[in-house]
């Protein structure tokens, strides 16, 4: 069984660490537009939610790249973009029904959660244990997941 | 059990994939009729433009991909389909049986009827032998005309741009991509081409092409008349369909596929380009003739092939587009239903625009220009007809709070 990136918004104080995190693990910098997790602010703050690529099994993502840049991580089960083969058309922005992933118009490539090989930064730098990687048997997730599939069925 | 799949493409190398993964003890047999590994013609575009090889094209990198799959790859051509005993026949006659026949054919350029066309100067740029012929044979610097700004063309224009040719588009519709993009949104796509210094003329035709000297005059239809050292075609597409003439399969713009992707024959399925099969949007029979439906049809029919369907809802059309820099994406019913609501936000200094269309509180289609980041979310609120209740007024005066609208309405968070 995979683990997998759990996320309760309840415990979310938006610091946004796990943006800056990501975009300085993958990017390179400190900067919340080039993360790959993202917070979504409600009623001014009120509510945060942090959201990234659920790893789904379906993968819209990799079924509609025409040419094999997204492949499976045999270790982590995360869907990764390999750069070197990516051409940067953009078909997997739109195939991917969760919109997570996005267009790096600095690269001319595609930027999707790859869980970090296996240590998601955003899950180790989160104070409050809002994003967890855990074992994906874990209720909740699972319900997030189905929530998915049934929409899509 | 023998599945046979004619044609190479995505559609047809996703479906013997598929069923390998479905039916690990029955033989497949996929047949395609192009000299090369079987390669991705979206990904041509990005050859052209020098950013990858030949292999960057193909549409999968293992070697032996097939043969460790056991899937028996043929390079041949299919002439004639025979339904009621169950074969096919190779150009040079020789019959092969099938249980399950996957016809995933895709689809060819076609060019405009007009005089001139058949001038070694007029390209076609569809497969990888047009591309390589049009890097041998255009050079930097050389006139070219484009004709068609839909949205093969405007793909087609961005690699012409970075081969750096003087590129003047002819466009028959009253505005660059006419059938993904809405009056707005196509005259900002318009402006932005001629801002970087290519020229566009919509609404005007080519009427004839005359060869003088050592270059093209294109005659428009209004009269006035171009001269060019090429003309690259991007007007359209047709379904290859012809060597079924007198099989019996039904055919319309392509082959008829029901919500099976199956034909009006037994055992007898089509997926990708060929195929006219249904539009999730408004259930009627279409041709899409883009990626996403291509690899989603492969899936599906290799589903019913192997006797395991996958829910299936019809695919949806959609498209994303880079045009020198900008970036456009339409999905659905984005020109809107009758009855239905409206909204639209447009941006002109920063060249941005978004449009969202409803039935109800539902989002049927959306168009937007600009807009890289969580884009899906649009194909994710289309697709699944999520309600959004109180979030749709919400959309209607800020549409570019989609994302919180699908957060708040799919994943069940409180707001
Ligand atoms: C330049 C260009 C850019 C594109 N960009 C995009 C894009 O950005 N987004 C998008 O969604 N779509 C794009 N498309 C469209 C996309 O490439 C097609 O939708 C996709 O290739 C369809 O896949 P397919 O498998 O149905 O057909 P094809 O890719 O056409 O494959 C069909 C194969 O079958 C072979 N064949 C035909 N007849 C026979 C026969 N009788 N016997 C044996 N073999 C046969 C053909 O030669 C071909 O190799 C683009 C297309 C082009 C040309
Ligand atoms: S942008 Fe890259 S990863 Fe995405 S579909 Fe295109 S080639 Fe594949």
């Amino acid at each position: 069984m995979y683990k997998s990136l759990v996320i309760d918004p309840a415990k979310c104080t938006s610091c946004l660490q796990c943006e800056l995190a990501c975009s300085f693990e993958n990017e390179g910098v400190f900067n919340p537009a080039k993360s790959r997790i993202k917070v979504f602010e409600f009623e001014h703050g009120l509510t945060t939610i942090p959201y990234t690529c659920t790893q789904c099994e379906e993968a819209w993502c990799l079924h509609a790249c025409p040419v094999e840049a997204i492949t499976v991580n045999a270790q982590t089960g995360a869907k990764e973009v390999n750069d070197s083969i990516c051409v940067g058309c953009k078909v997997c922005t739109i195939a991917c029904p969760f919109g997570t992933v996005n267009y790096n118009s600095s690269t001319g490539k595609v930027i999707k959660c790859d869980l970090c090989g296996g240590d998601p930064q955003c899950a180790e730098v989160c104070p409050t244990d809002a994003i967890v990687y855990v074992d994906a048997d874990w209720t909740g997730y699972s319900k997030m997941r189905d929530s998915a599939l049934e929409a899509h069925a | 059990m023998h599945h046979v799949i004619v044609g190479a493409g995505p559609a047809g190398v996703i479906a013997a994939e598929t069923l390998r993964k479905k039916s690990p003890n029955d033989s497949i047999t996929l047949i395609g009729d192009e000299p090369y590994p079987a390669y991705s013609r979206m990904a041509l575009p990005y050859l052209m433009a020098g950013d990858v090889a030949e292999d960057g094209t193909y549409l999968r990198h293992a070697e032996n991909h097939f043969e460790s799959l056991e899937i028996n790859v043929l390079n041949d051509s299919v002439s004639q389909v025979h339904p009621a005993d169950h074969s096919i026949s190779l150009k040079d006659g020789t019959g092969i049986s099938f249980d399950r026949l996957l016809l995933a054919t895709g689809a060819s350029a076609i060019r405009p009827p007009i005089g001139g066309m058949d001038s070694p100067r007029v390209h076609n740029c569809w497969t990888l032998t047009d591309a390589h012929r049009i890097l041998s044979e255009v050079k930097a610097g050389d006139r070219v005309v484009l004709l068609g700004a839909g949205f093969i063309g405007c793909i087609v224009l961005q690699a012409l741009v970075e081969m750096k040719l003087e590129l003047t588009v002819i466009e028959l519709a009253d505005r660059m991509l006419a059938r993904m993009m809405d009056g707005p949104g196509g005259n900002m796509i318009e402006r932005w081409c001629q801002a970087k210094g290519v020229k566009v003329r919509t609404g005007t035709a080519a009427k004839n092409v005359v060869e003088k000297n050592d270059s093209l005059e294109i005659e428009l239809g209004d009269g006035s008349s171009i001269v060019a050292d090429h003309i690259v075609c991007a007007a359209g597409v047709r379904s290859n369909t012809g060597f079924l003439e007198g099989s019996g399969i039904k055919t319309d713009a392509g082959v008829l596929v029901d919500w099976n992707l199956k034909t009006n024959i037994d055992n007898v399925f089509a997926a990708g380009d060929v195929a006219q099969g249904p539009d999730r949007s408004t259930g009627e029979q279409q041709v899409h003739a883009i990626q996403p439906t291509a690899s989603e049809h492969g899936r599906v029919a290799a589903c019913q092939m192997a006797g395991d369907p996958m829910p299936y809802g019809g695919s949806l059309s959609m498209n994303v587009l880079n045009t020198l820099g900008l970036i456009t994406s339409s999905f659905g019913l984005w020109d809107g239903i009758d009855g239905g609501d409206s909204t639209r936000v447009e941006d002109q200094p920063h060249n941005r625009y978004l449009r969202l269309e409803f039935r109800d509180d539902v989002l049927v289609g959306a168009l937007a220009i600009g807009l890289t980041q969580h884009v899906g979310i649009l194909r994710g609120l289309v697709q699944t007809g999520v309600r959004l209740g109180e979030w749709k007024k919400r959309l209607m005066s800020d549409p570019s709070q989609i994302m919180h609208a699908y957060l708040a309405k799919v994943q069940g968070t409180r707001a």
